[in-house]
């Protein structure tokens, strides 16, 4: 796994860790959906953790809340095991994924709810005061006296919300808070939450398996699959430099071709594809295999009608292609390497007029693009 | 051919209907005419317009006193007893028991109530219980024929009744309530308090409704636990139906009998709405 200089210092102090991982196994019965996860959450920050269904996000989630015991390792909060401590002690709260309002609850007793557990009691003027401050944070001021049920999806989200800040939690918790929206509610939504979490300059953790929204919110995401946490790392990071194959595949559109290493110089690798194309592309990693996987972005692809000598080329036919204002898609079938995705952005597909279904092409793959891929583990 | 929605609701309805209207109202019906009437001296009912049968009810004070104690006190009880157990079967006990011990709940049902009652009048009689605690040097006690008998006869009886409601209000409260709650800082009891139990009122409604109004009408247990002694209003109307065939007076023992379990259920009602429970929620009301 890649670690930047800077998380390596980060570990040494330890005090920018909000909240840490350490050895952290989970097993239901036969299932491991928890498999030692190690991993330091920082202070202030948004971090996803993303991965297809079923990979442990959720269990991980509710170790942190208390929900879950680990069966191996420790949870730390602010420094402090967390082991001993159940959940109404824990300074987190959740945004849970189907919201699990009170029903019986006004919206104004369900954002009260956290204020009103505090011992020694909180005096009425004081809670009441403080919900309508939350309140208004999520824009909902006029809604107190009415019932959770009467609310929309949206609504009832924000309400959600506001009860888990109350409590200045130090981590708030949020398990797929926008599952239930619509695209367009949804997009509204996830810019609210940044907003909210800048202005408390609180540390979120969110669960999602959708990967764009991981991308577009958080300022770190980590990439789990059957109970592991694969690589954790800035969206660009994990865009630019997946560690693996199950990463380069997950996050954003990728072509992932097998070759062979034929020759390794300072840190890349020259590669012969399955097509006979000849490419020379960045090693993370240098491990000494022959058989290599290597990854390259749609974007990183161009295409020609001549072959141009500068260029790896792999010759391709053009299948479809799908027009996308700032972009057009092209998919391409060649021989030996199956279907190549290669983006165009619109001024270089004006300048050179771009290319119709059934042309016979270039695809040219420039020196020092693309990255060869570590082995799945 | 179009079925339209009046033609559907009323071919919904008509069965009901009529079972309710032949069954029920016109019973009743027969009842408050009844109770305005006079006793033929052969016994049954003659024509009249008197108040004199409900200027009689003192006649019968003891068995409303009995039944209006010992019915609520019943009701009490076996609320007691069933919610505990409701809350262990939906909410602790695994999967893998869950349903073995529902059924064992339901097991007594398989027999009749009398036979279940006399073999508590083995229990509680002279060579049951109060022989045991004799053994033990634990004093004489009386137990078969008191109030107290009764009492557990119908506790017994109608713990299935009070438990199943309120099984099912808890089985259906949403688990994930108590961990947000949790998350929120209440410790399991007051979660217990502030969420559990709220949201499982319309459950002990149900069962403590049906309990109460079939323990008002219940007269084969304290006939049987009771032995004459203890008796119930239940028992007053067979006596005066089928015994003393003073049809008349008995109409009006039933009529005062269901006009005070009605002012019962209504206070019942009210004062659990006010513990915040939604309408439709209450699922007999
Ligand atoms: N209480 C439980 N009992 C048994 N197995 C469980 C339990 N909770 C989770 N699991 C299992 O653990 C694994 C991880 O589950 P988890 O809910 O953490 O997945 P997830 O990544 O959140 O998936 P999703 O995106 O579908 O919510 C799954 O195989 C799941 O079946
Ligand atoms: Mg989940």
């Amino acid at each position: 796994m890649r670690s930047s200089s800077e998380e390596g210092a980060a570990q040494d102090t330890g005090s920018e860790h909000v909240a840490e991982f350490i050895d952290v196994s989970k097993r239901f019965g036969d299932i491991l959906a928890a498999d030692r996860l190690n991993l330091g959450i920082r202070r202030g920050e948004f971090l996803s953790f993303l991965g297809p269904s079923g990979c442990g996000k959720t269990t991980a989630l509710r170790m942190l809340a208390g929900f879950e015991p680990p069966s191996e390792g420790t949870v730390r909060i602010d420094a402090t095991d967390m082991s001993a401590v159940p959940s109404h002690r824990r300074p987190v709260n959740m945004v849970f994924q189907h919201y699990a309002l009170f029903p019986h609850m006004t919206v104004a007793q369900n954002v009260g709810y956290g204020l009103r557990q505090r011992r020694p009691r909180l005096p009425k003027s004081e809670i009441g005061a403080q919900v309508d401050k939350a309140l208004a944070t999520v824009r909902l001021s006029d809604f107190g006296t009415r019932r959770v049920w009467e609310l929309s999806g949206g609504q009832q989200q924000r309400v959600a919300l506001a009860r888990a800040i109350i409590n200045e939690p130090t981590i708030l918790l949020l398990d797929e808070p926008m599952a239930a929206l619509d695209a367009k509610l949804r997009a509204e939504m996830q810019r609210e939450l940044l907003d909210l979490q800048r202005s408390l300059g609180i540390t979120f953790v969110l669960v999602t398996h959708d990967q764009e929204e991981a991308l577009s919110m958080s300022d770190r995401i980590c990439i789990m699959g059957r109970g592991r946490i694969v690589q954790v790392g800035t969206p660009q990071d994990l865009y630019d430099r997946p560690c693996n194959r199950y990463v380069a595949d997950f996050v954003g559109k990728a072509n992932i071709l097998s070759g062979e290493v034929v020759a390794r110089e300072a840190g890349q690798a020259r590669v012969v594809l399955g097509c006979g194309a000849e490419v020379l592309v960045p090693e993370g990693n240098p491990d000494g295999r022959r058989h290599v996987d290597v990854v390259i972005r749609p974007e990183c692809l161009s295409l020609s009608a001549t072959h141009q000598d500068e260029d790896a080329a792999i010759r391709a036919r053009v299948t479809h292609r799908t027009f996308l204002g700032d972009h057009t898609e092209y998919l391409l079938q060649a021989e030996g390497t199956g279907l190549l995705q290669v983006n165009l952005p619109r001024q270089a597909e004006r300048t050179s007029g771009g290319h119709g279904v059934g042309d016979d092409v270039h695809i040219l793959w420039a020196a020092g693009t693309g990255l060869v891929l570590a082995a799945d583990d | 051919m179009a079925i339209t929605q009046a033609r559907a609701r009323a071919l919904l309805l008509t069965p009901a209907g009529l079972w309710y209207a032949a069954l029920l109202l016109f019973p009743l019906a027969v009842v408050l005419i009844f109770s305005f009437g006079e006793r033929n001296p052969i016994g049954g009912y003659a024509p009249g317009f008197t108040l004199e049968q409900y200027a009689n009810l003192p006649a019968r004070f003891a068995a409303f006193r009995n039944t209006l104690t010992l019915a609520p006190l019943g009701t009490v009880a076996a609320l007691l007893i069933a919610y505990p157990l409701a809350y262990y079967l939906a909410i602790k006990v695994s999967v893998r028991w869950k349903t073995t011990l529902l059924i064992l709940v339901i097991v007594p049902f398989w027999t009749s109530i009398l036979i279940r009652s006399y073999a508590w009048i083995y229990l509680l009689g002279g060579n049951g219980i109060p022989a045991l605690l004799e053994a033990f040097g634990l004093g004489e006690l009386r137990l078969i024929n008191t109030p107290f008998a009764v009492l557990v006869g119908i506790v017994y009886g109608y713990l299935p009744l009070m438990v199943f409601p309120i099984y099912v209000a808890l089985e259906k409260l949403d688990k994930s309530l108590l961990e947000a709650a949790s998350d929120l800082g209440a410790p399991p009891w007051r979660s217990f308090l502030q969420i559990t139990l709220p949201m499982s009122m319309p459950g002990v409604m149900t069962g403590s409704m049906l309990v109460f109004i079939l323990l008002t009408g219940e007269f084969l247990i304290p006939a049987i636990l009771g032995g004459g002694k203890v008796f119930f209003v239940g028992n007053a109307l067979v006596d005066l139906f089928l015994q003393s065939r003073n049809w008349a007076f008995g109409s009006a023992v039933a009529v005062a009998l269901i006009v005070i379990m009605l002012i019962v259920v209504a206070l019942y009602t009210r004062a659990v709405r006010r513990f915040g429970v939604r309408r439709d929620d209450v699922g007999l009301m």
